[in-house]
């Protein structure tokens, strides 16, 4: 069965890419414009071993790996805060609708004339964008906490501290996760969209500027290729992270059904 | 009307049901009893057309049933899941009509008439989430009623309700079958209730299932919750399908009794 | 009256009781960028004016607001609005199509996993290649953006339709097409929806960067515009407008969801 589907997947893909072949061979569209497939695939072969693209992809995914870390630091301890003060969260949240709605790429040209080392430029706006979502989980995370488990433990004779250790934090992980996983998207997108916008010397997004600049659309489809290609790994990892850290939670929402 | 012969289905190596026969004449309610999980809800299924059975043969109207048929309609027991939550009552009902080629006019009344059957005359625009249970059940049955089945089939159609509810629409199903003239063909579990709505009950073994006892339930055609229960042959027929259900010995009346 | 009248100032004390960190903050910010001085940093009263004499001086019988407010926010709604439900009608329908079929979903799968994880503003460069600047490639860039969250949340929709629901169409009947509209969009449509809120606030996103990369007019334009020429009060104002656009629309979505899926919230509260 499973072979199949796996089957069925590299016919749908192969598909995809001889059809777009198929277009550049007829002579419909300007090659120039909208390259062959073999072309763009000849060029993503040489870009994995091309040292300044590899360069290129690296300083993107640090940006983007110690942008989401930045954000769990910052987003995690706050809405945890929130989440056990409801007093403090009903004052706060009319600011949270407020300001999670302005698109985040928005701020990018407020955050260019604030920062002028390009890192830092690009933190600045992966911590604020992808901050929303796990803020917000982590509040409906703790929220959500089964008041029985915590009846209990306190039943035992447990302080409200270890109460937010044995119950409540292992409860709200699986919602964190989850924000988590929303906020890596979204830190994905502010981090090439601020080297798209504020520039600098090194990214992905510089990389597509500059194939742009040279007219050579072939480059920037195999760049994009790898990007996606990231993005389907990374999104596997974190779900079978997710998957594997809170096998108690799916099992619950699944039985619950 | 439904005729079933040396019906066999099995799941990959797990078979279900080993040689089920039996039949329904027309205007009959007939009540199918066995114990949980013996295979009754497959047996409704291969009947409605929607699981294809491994072997043996179901006539429908003299004709094989291979596909589903178009003449057939089921009340399930979980009526939330068969009731569409986006429609009102009214709108449950009346769907299924535009295949019996009625304009919008017509299946608006026909609609209206058949929850008024059912006693619902003033809930056609409310929502099911809007309704009690026993009231959405109501709406499955007149939705059926209205489609003028041939045959109806009824998967332990009042096993999610309570029991006075339940009462109820035993007494409703009675009434109406006779009204109409249907024939129903009805899954359940419960003992008491197999006897009291049934004409004819019929008691599946543990599974793999096979028909153990086919009875004639001689009660009338007026049944009453508290009278007839108390009747002698009532009482009677309720031991002996209890004791067929619990895969007990068969006596020999039970036998004598096939016909 | 005088009950509704109570009522009604005490629902006031309340909203202000849940409200009171806003002014609180606009007055902290107003006191702190003042006595900075900083140019980056102009206050909210500044902005508030500047935004005032831009875009809502206008003539009443425009609503206040003036030609610019229309150039401005005119294109760049239609561009929104044009791209988001392109991109729903593409995604809904395809969705659909995939959902209703395993076979054709085992074929898509990689090609869906690929294009939903490449970040939809690295395209914007090729697309401004292929289509050249302006409209064109700003819908094309919201367009392929945005169509994932609704082609996922449908094909899952569709396919969670209850057992049951589909049998009892089966039963009764029911055409092709009856099926569809009747049994299985409802039944995906709360999914659905879920999927063009989240697309509608990833437009907007997806807008903003068109118009600032290779934009020549609309409100992301104006941002850079106003960037690049040093009128900061400008630029602040283009960001307060976008966020009060982001949560307008956002309350707009939810406020149409409420009344489309009301069957929903109820059957919900119920079980």
């Amino acid at each position: 069965m499973n072979h199949v589907r796996v089957l069925r997947g590299v016919v749908g893909a192969a598909g995809f890419a001889v059809a777009v072949e198929a277009v550049g061979l007829s002579g419909l569209v300007d090659e120039r414009f909208l390259p062959r497939m073999s072309t763009i695939l000849v060029g993503a072969a040489g870009l994995i071993v091309d040292p300044e693209f590899l360069a290129d992809v690296v300083a993107t995914l640090t940006a983007w790996a110690l942008g989401l870390l930045l954000t769990v630091a910052v987003a995690v301890p706050a809405g945890l805060t929130l989440g056990a003060l409801p007093a403090a969260e009903r004052a706060v949240r009319p600011l949270i609708e407020f300001l999670r709605p302005i698109p985040s790429v928005a701020i990018i040209p407020l955050a260019i004339l604030l920062f002028s080392d390009n890192l830092h430029l690009k933190l600045a706006v992966i911590v604020y964008a992808s901050s929303w979502p796990v803020l917000i989980n982590a509040i409906y995370g703790l929220r959500d906490v089964d008041p029985l488990a915590k009846e209990t433990l306190r039943g035992f004779g447990f302080g409200p501290m270890s109460v937010l250790a044995r119950v409540a934090l292992p409860s709200a992980a699986p919602f964190i996760a989850t924000g988590v996983r929303v906020a890596s998207g979204i830190a994905i997108i502010l981090t090439v969209s601020a080297e798209l916008l504020a520039g600098g010397s090194e990214g992905i997004g510089i990389f597509i500027t500059e194939a742009a600049g040279g007219n050579r659309i072939d480059l920037m489809l195999a760049a994009t290729l790898w990007a996606g290609l990231f993005g389907v790994l990374s999104n596997a990892v974190l779900v079978a992270v997710e998957r594997r850290l809170f096998r108690w939670h799916h099992a619950r929402s699944e039985a619950a059904r | 009307m439904l005729e079933i012969t040396e019906l066999v289905h099995s799941y990959g190596s797990h078979r279900v049901l080993d040689g089920v026969s039996l039949s329904v004449a027309e205007g009959e309610l007939v009540s199918v009893v066995g114990p949980s999980g013996c295979g009754k809800s497959t047996l409704l299924r291969s009947i409605a057309g929607l699981i294809r059975p491994s072997g043996g043969q179901i006539l429908l109207g003299g004709r094989p049933v291979d596909q589903i048929p178009d003449n057939l309609a089921i009340v399930f027991q979980d009526y939330s899941r068969s009731l569409f939550p986006w429609m009102t009552a009214a709108n449950n009902v009346a769907l299924p009509l535009r295949r019996r080629g009625l304009d919008r006019r017509r299946r608006r009344e026909a609609a209206m008439a058949a929850l008024d059957q059912v006693g619902l005359a003033d809930a056609g625009g409310k929502y099911p989430w809007e309704m009690s249970g026993g009231m959405q059940q109501r709406v499955s049955i007149a939705r059926a009623l209205a489609y003028r089945p041939s045959l109806l089939l009824m998967d332990e159609p009042f096993g999610s309700v309570d029991a006075q509810t339940r009462e109820d629409l035993e007494d409703l199903v009675l009434r109406v079958c006779a009204h109409h003239g249907m024939t129903i063909l009805l899954i359940t579990h419960d003992i008491d209730e197999s006897v009291y709505v049934g004409d004819r009950v019929i008691v599946l073994t543990r599974s793999p299932a096979r028909v153990s006892a086919d009875l004639k339930v001689d009660l009338g055609a007026s049944r009453d919750q508290i009278a007839t229960r108390q009747l002698d042959e009532f009482v009677r027929l309720r031991a002996e399908v209890g004791r067929l259900v619990r895969g007990g010995s068969t006596t020999a009346t039970t036998v004598l009794e096939q016909h | 009256m005088t009950h509704v009248a109570t009522h009604s100032v005490r629902s006031v004390i309340r909203a202000l009781g849940r409200l009171w960190l806003v002014p609180v903050t606009l007055v902290v910010w107003e006191i702190a960028t003042r006595s900075a001085a900083q140019p980056f940093f102009p206050p909210p009263s500044a902005i508030l004016a500047r935004m005032h004499e831009i875009w809502f001086s206008g003539p009443a019988s425009h609503l206040l607001l003036t030609d610019k407010a229309l150039d401005d926010f005119g294109p760049s709604l239609a561009r929104l609005f044009g791209g988001w439900l392109a991109a729903a009608a593409l995604g809904v329908l395809i969705g659909t199509a995939i959902g209703c079929s395993s076979r054709l979903a085992d074929y898509l799968d990689p090609l869906i996993e690929l294009g939903r994880a490449v970040p939809p503003p690295l395209l914007v460069p090729f697309f401004l290649a292929l289509l050249k600047l302006g409209t064109p490639a700003q819908l094309a860039t919201i367009v392929f953006g945005v169509i994932w969250p609704i082609l996922l949340n449908t094909i899952d929709g569709t396919r969670g339709v209850d057992r049951q629901h589909l049998e009892t169409a089966r039963i009764f009947g029911f055409s092709t097409a009856q099926r569809l509209r009747q049994v299985i969009l409802p039944a995906a449509m709360p999914k659905i929806f879920a999927g063009l809120r989240l697309a509608l606030s990833l437009a907007l996103i997806l807008l903003v960067i068109a118009e600032i990369f290779g934009g020549t007019g609309g409100i992301g334009y104006q941002l850079l515009y106003a960037q690049r020429s040093y009128l900061y009060p400008d630029m602040w104002g283009c960001l307060v407008m976008l966020g009060l656009l982001g949560y307008l629309l956002n309350s707009a979505f939810l406020l149409l969801e409420r009344r489309v899926l009301a069957w929903h919230r109820g059957a919900r509260q119920t079980n």
